[in-house]
């Protein structure tokens, strides 16, 4: 009986040293395709004796199914091969830069800004925008800023014309505001404002954020309690509030804020310059005044208002030392406000 | 506002130290600005006796010994000053002792010989002759005999004492004086008040010849003047020259000394007349008229206004009101005469005067705050008080009060202790709050909770309950508020508007797509538009002035945002950064006439400037198309003209038919006239847009609706025409889409130039999308494209390559 071994031995030599696919191929087709050595042998089935032909048959076949699993497993090796050679091929140096250009950033002022808006907006503050350039009336004289009164010196106004001027603070939007709605009134008026002052702190243009609340039984310890929510959320959970006696024509009575240092916890340090506190905004209750200006009864309504300067909550939060660097937009600056 | 601690203790027995003081100042409201110790940085200085002197023969210097009791009965010291004789008692400033400056005094060797110490000029301890006389003299200071040896320097020359730099707000223009903060710490220490001496005698002598009068009550409502006599000029006395000199007046003659004086105690600003000078011993106050001249004290001639308030004799003016007196009746050593002079001018006439004349005083700086008409009688008592005491002059019989009748006495209100608590949120108890008013010298009657308040007459900015408010919370302590979180207020609704959120969705678009936002100031010059090129007649040219700028740099409203980009660009450049992408949506400031008679247009916009290698119109017009596409809008592009864009790159920008700005490349001459190194000018690539951002806002559409698709076949088919190089890609998109109403969507996919197509010809490959009601059969498709084919043959001469 024929045990094909030459044949098999053949095979498994010419197989041994097949290394790609196009010589699997080759192989294949030299052996196991139609016209191959394999189906040669079954040609040799004619010289064959009748009864032998069934062993030899199935011999065949025998040598054929163990080709064929050889060819598989020969297969998936060449496979494996090939795909980790292009693996390897295609390998690249992943720390190359991947973008010609990395997405740039808002202004360190819109991000605090959006950040004290998000915050307010939260409690249920709308946030209006008004103009810039605005008239005596709503800037000075309806808040309670007359004419003669010397309140009128503690900001250095831009005039356009006798009665048109560059808004130097958002209160007039307290003014546009009840004008136009009547209590409750929660509003946010962020915007620019401008004073004829040009040093490290101060900028002839610069962003100032107006609130007021104006609705029933409303006091001085909301004013605190609201803002001591802000102040939270702006500086860390810890931070504290300090009211002290201020100034403002618009508010009876006026205070300034102060927030415990965030820098220091109230130790004391170069930031808050050994005080432990540190000035962030100025407010009060609404002048009666100015309630009964806006045709608001404040025997029944009662109000509170604050202003914000963003550009020192911006350069406090950010370590900025010098105003004049939000207005230079250099890019090295620019860059370093990823949010 | 300058406060010497020790004329506090004058009113008041403060039982805390200075800087306790300070401290509950502040929680009162007044901010110490800046506290001065006055013997800071003086140590082991004290007062020394000469015992012996002898010159160091060879050198400039003298050889003392010095006893400094405690400190050394024999201090070899020595000096190179030649006023020291022997028995001088002299500040002597021991081995180990500190001077101003950091000085540090340590045995050293003078020109072979060891000394051991220094003997102190005036200047060395920051005392003058006003604080003591010989302080000036250029040498040691030579104390009085008086001194005791031994004694410590500061106690010697009072410097061991303090000034308080005050800032007061403008509510408080009582405080503005050592008696107004001394009210204010009586009350929070809850001590009395030593009110200055008011007292004074007049004599039985007239003047009668002397008159008052005053035409412009409406900026002068009260005028008091005296008349004082036999008037002596000599030095005040030490005490009171120290007091001036702490606070910044140089000592001059006693009646004079007398006026500043009162100013800073008082706070109420005086002047003295030598009424030899008066022509016809009158007094007029009346506006001076336009052109009128006045030479002021300080030598220099001022031309004056209607809007001017003068004090004039019979012929001519004497004094600016309330600003400076006038050189010509000034006090000099034979006046013997002197009209006192004590009024309230209006603050806002002194404030307008003293601005236009560029002239600040301290008597303009009170009375531009306000003064009171309590504190005009106030003023004159104690200078008369003073003029009589220190036996400078004779105080006559005839005294002037002219009054436009404005002051009505103390104001009077009630209120209710529950009104108080209601602004302040919390329960002071009346109790409380009764004491607090009394202690601020308000009257109080209590009726039940109700209250009948009489205010102090120097106290006019208090007139209603929320002013009663302040005072009480001010002196109760704000560290009794309770916060609360708006328990009482409705809720409400809060949070962005609709534009708001686009507005900040358009900047978050801007950063994805690598554009930094900027912020520039509103404000530049004329300098800016030309530098655009701008024509004369551009309406951008009509931008509204400042009346008055900080600089001319900014002197008007921006009318276009691209001169702030160009800057920006610009600026970054100077820093070596090669490239750069900025974005800006603020206002441009559109008068609708000039000059401004209403608000103008405030039109918000948003500017775009790219530079750098990599840059191209086509990344920038990407961007654009990308911003219109995140907000749901087309934007249709066409050349354009614009004054600062190359003429060949630069589009008009249109939306639904509006053109809302443009985009290009900067121009060259534009960029040759940049503030940068000629060297980065070559080949630089500036790009800029400026859209109308306010059209946009809009156009933006508020609501979005899913449309399905129905469903039928499309078709897509590719054209390629050789057409005339000038031929705009948007003039073929625009006759295909007006050839085949199924033709929805037209791009364009190639485009080359070759000799082989012909000269000035280019070739341009578009894809068309063709959908519609029915299915886009085969066809259609191709009779679609023929007939498109057939039409941008007929209009722009194209021919399609086969």
């Amino acid at each position: 009986m024929k045990d094909f071994s030459d044949i098999k031995s053949q095979v498994k030599q010419v197989l041994e040293e097949v290394k790609d696919g196009v010589q699997l191929s080759d192989f294949w087709q030299k052996y196991l395709g139609k016209t191959g050595v394999i189906s040669g042998l079954m040609k040799e089935m004619k010289s064959v004796p009748p009864e032998e032909k069934p062993t030899f048959g199935k011999a065949v076949n025998e040598v054929r199914v163990w080709a064929q699993e050889l060819y598989n497993s020969k297969q998936s090796e060449i496979k494996e091969f090939e795909l980790k050679k292009r693996y390897e091929r295609e390998a690249v140096d992943v720390t190359m830069p991947a973008l010609k250009r990395a997405p740039a950033n808002l202004h360190p002022i819109t991000l605090i800004t959006q950040q004290m808006i998000s915050v307010f907006a939260g409690m249920g503050f709308e946030v209006l925008e008004y103009p810039e350039i605005e008239d005596d009336d709503h800037n000075f004289t309806r808040l309670n800023v007359l004419k003669d009164h010397p309140s009128r010196d503690m900001q250095d106004t831009f005039w356009l014309t006798e009665d048109l001027l560059l808004r130097t603070h958002t209160s007039p939007g307290q003014i546009r505001t009840m004008d136009a709605e009547k209590p409750p009134i929660k509003v946010l008026v962020p915007g620019k404002v401008f004073r004829s002052d040009s040093d490290a702190t101060h900028s002839p243009m610069f962003m100032q954020m107006e609130g007021l609340v104006v609705d029933k039984g409303i006091t001085l310890c909301d004013l605190q309690g609201m803002l001591d929510r802000f102040v939270q959320q702006m500086f860390g959970s810890g931070t504290k509030t300090r009211l002290r006696p201020s100034y403002f024509p618009f508010t009876e009575p006026s205070v300034e804020v102060d927030v415990s240092c965030f820098e220091c916890g109230g130790k004391g340090c170069s930031l808050c310059k050994g005080t432990g506190w540190i000035e962030v905004l100025g407010g009060g209750v609404v002048n009666k005044k100015v309630l009964e200006n806006c045709n608001i009864d404040p025997e029944v309504y009662s109000g509170l208002a604050f202003g914000i300067g963003v550009e020192r909550i911006t350069m406090l939060k950010y370590g900025i030392p010098n105003m004049g660097m939000f207005f230079a937009n250099d890019l090295d600056f620019l860059k370093q406000f990823k949010a | 506002m300058k406060i010497l601690y020790s004329w506090l203790k004058d009113y008041v027995d403060i039982d805390c130290k200075p800087l306790e003081l300070v401290d509950k100042l502040f929680g009162a409201g007044f901010e110490v600005e800046e506290t001065i110790y006055l013997g800071q940085d003086i140590e082991k200085v004290v007062v020394g006796e000469v015992t012996s002197i002898e010159k160091y023969e060879g050198t400039h210097l003298y050889i003392c010994h010095v006893d400094c009791g405690e400190f050394g009965a024999d201090n070899l010291i020595l000096t190179g000053a030649d006023n020291v004789f022997k028995g001088a008692k002299v500040p002597a400033a021991v081995v180990g002792a500190k001077l101003p400056g950091g000085i540090e005094i340590a045995p050293r060797k003078m020109a072979g010989m060891m000394s051991y110490g220094m003997l102190c000029s005036g200047e060395e301890l920051g005392v003058n002759d006003d604080w003591i006389k010989g302080a000036d003299v250029h040498g040691i200071l030579i104390l009085p005999d008086s001194a005791k040896v031994g004694e410590d320097i500061k106690k010697t020359l009072d410097l061991d004492d303090y000034v308080f730099d005050i800032s007061i707000t403008a509510n408080r223009p009582d405080c503005q004086s050592v008696l107004g903060i001394a009210r204010e710490v009586a009350a929070f220490l809850g001590k009395p008040l030593k009110e200055p001496d008011y007292c004074f005698t007049r004599t039985e002598v007239t003047k009668p010849e002397i008159s008052v009068t005053v035409d412009a009550l409406d900026l002068c409502p009260r005028y008091l003047g005296d008349y004082i006599y036999e008037v002596k000029h000599f030095e005040s006395p030490q005490w009171m020259k120290r007091r001036l000199s702490v606070c910044g007046f140089s000592a001059i003659d006693a009646i004079v000394d007398v006026t500043n004086y009162v100013l800073l105690e008082i706070g109420q600003p005086m002047h003295a007349y030598d009424l030899d000078t008066l022509d016809g011993k009158s007094i007029l106050v009346r506006r001076a008229n336009d052109g009128e001249t006045i030479i002021t004290l300080d030598e220099k001639e001022r031309k004056l206004t209607r809007d001017n308030l003068l004090i004039c004799d019979k012929v001519k003016g004497v004094g600016l009101a309330g600003i400076m007196g006038g050189l010509n009746s000034e006090i000099e050593v034979k006046t013997s005469e002197i009209l006192l002079e004590a009024a309230k001018f209006r603050r806002d006439n002194v404030r307008k005067t003293s601005r236009a004349l560029g002239l600040h005083t301290d008597a303009a700086a009170r009375f531009e705050k306000g003064v009171d008409e309590y504190g005009v009688e106030c003023g004159m008592k104690r200078a008369l008080n003073l003029v009589e005491k220190l036996g400078i002059a004779k105080i006559g019989n005839s005294s002037f009060d002219v009054t436009a009748g404005e002051d009505k006495g103390e104001a009077k209100f009630d209120v209710t202790v529950t009104k108080i608590n209601s602004v302040l949120g919390i329960d002071v108890p009346q109790s409380d709050i009764v004491r607090i008013l009394k202690a601020l010298q308000f009257g109080v009657e209590e009726n039940g909770e109700m209250l009948s308040v009489t205010v102090p007459r120097w106290r006019t900015d208090v007139e209603n309950y929320q002013d009663i408010a302040e005072e009480v919370i001010r002196e109760y302590g704000y560290d009794h508020v309770v916060p609360r979180f708006l328990d009482s207020a409705k809720v409400t609704n809060g949070g962005l508007s609709f534009l708001q959120n686009k507005e900040l969705s358009a900047k978050k678009y801007l950063c994805s797509q690598g554009f930094y936002e900027v912020r520039t100031l509103a404000m530049y010059s004329e300098r800016e538009l030309d530098m655009i090129l701008l024509p004369k007649d551009a309406p951008e040219r009509t931008a509204i002035r400042l009346l008055n700028p900080i600089t001319d740099n900014l002197s008007i409203m921006r009318t276009v945002m691209s001169p702030c980009m160009i800057n920006v660009i610009a600026d970054n450049i100077k820093t070596d950064h090669s490239a750069g992408r900025f974005f800006e949506i603020a206002n441009v400031y559109l008068p609708k006439s000039l000059p401004l008679t209403e608000q103008p247009e405030e039109r918000k916009t948003l500017c775009i400037g790219v530079y750098g290698a990599d840059e191209s119109f086509f990344t920038l017009k990407e961007t654009i198309e990308g911003f219109a596409a995140t907000n749901g809008l087309t934007f249709r592009f066409e050349r354009g003209e614009c004054s600062y864009l190359h003429p060949g790159i630069c589009a008009d920008v249109i939306c639904e038919g509006r053109k809302i700005g443009q985009l290009g490349k900067l121009r060259y001459e534009i960029v040759n006239e940049l503030n940068i190194a000629e060297g980065k000018k070559s080949d630089l690539n500036i790009f800029l847009a400026e859209l109308d951002y306010s059209v946009l806002e809009s156009l933006y559409k508020r609501e979005m609706k899913f449309t399905a698709d129905n469903g039928k076949v499309k078709a897509k088919r590719d054209i390629s025409l050789i057409c005339d190089k000038k031929t705009l890609c948007v003039e073929i998109e625009d006759v295909i889409k007006a050839a085949s109403e199924k033709a929805v969507d037209v791009k364009l996919i190639d485009s080359f130039e070759s000799e082989k197509l012909g000269l000035g010809k280019k070739s341009l490959t578009f894809t068309i999308t063709y959908a519609g009601a029915e299915d886009i059969t085969d066809e259609i498709a191709d009779s679609e494209t023929e007939n498109a084919a057939n039409a941008l043959n007929d209009k722009l001469g194209a021919v399609r390559r086969v």
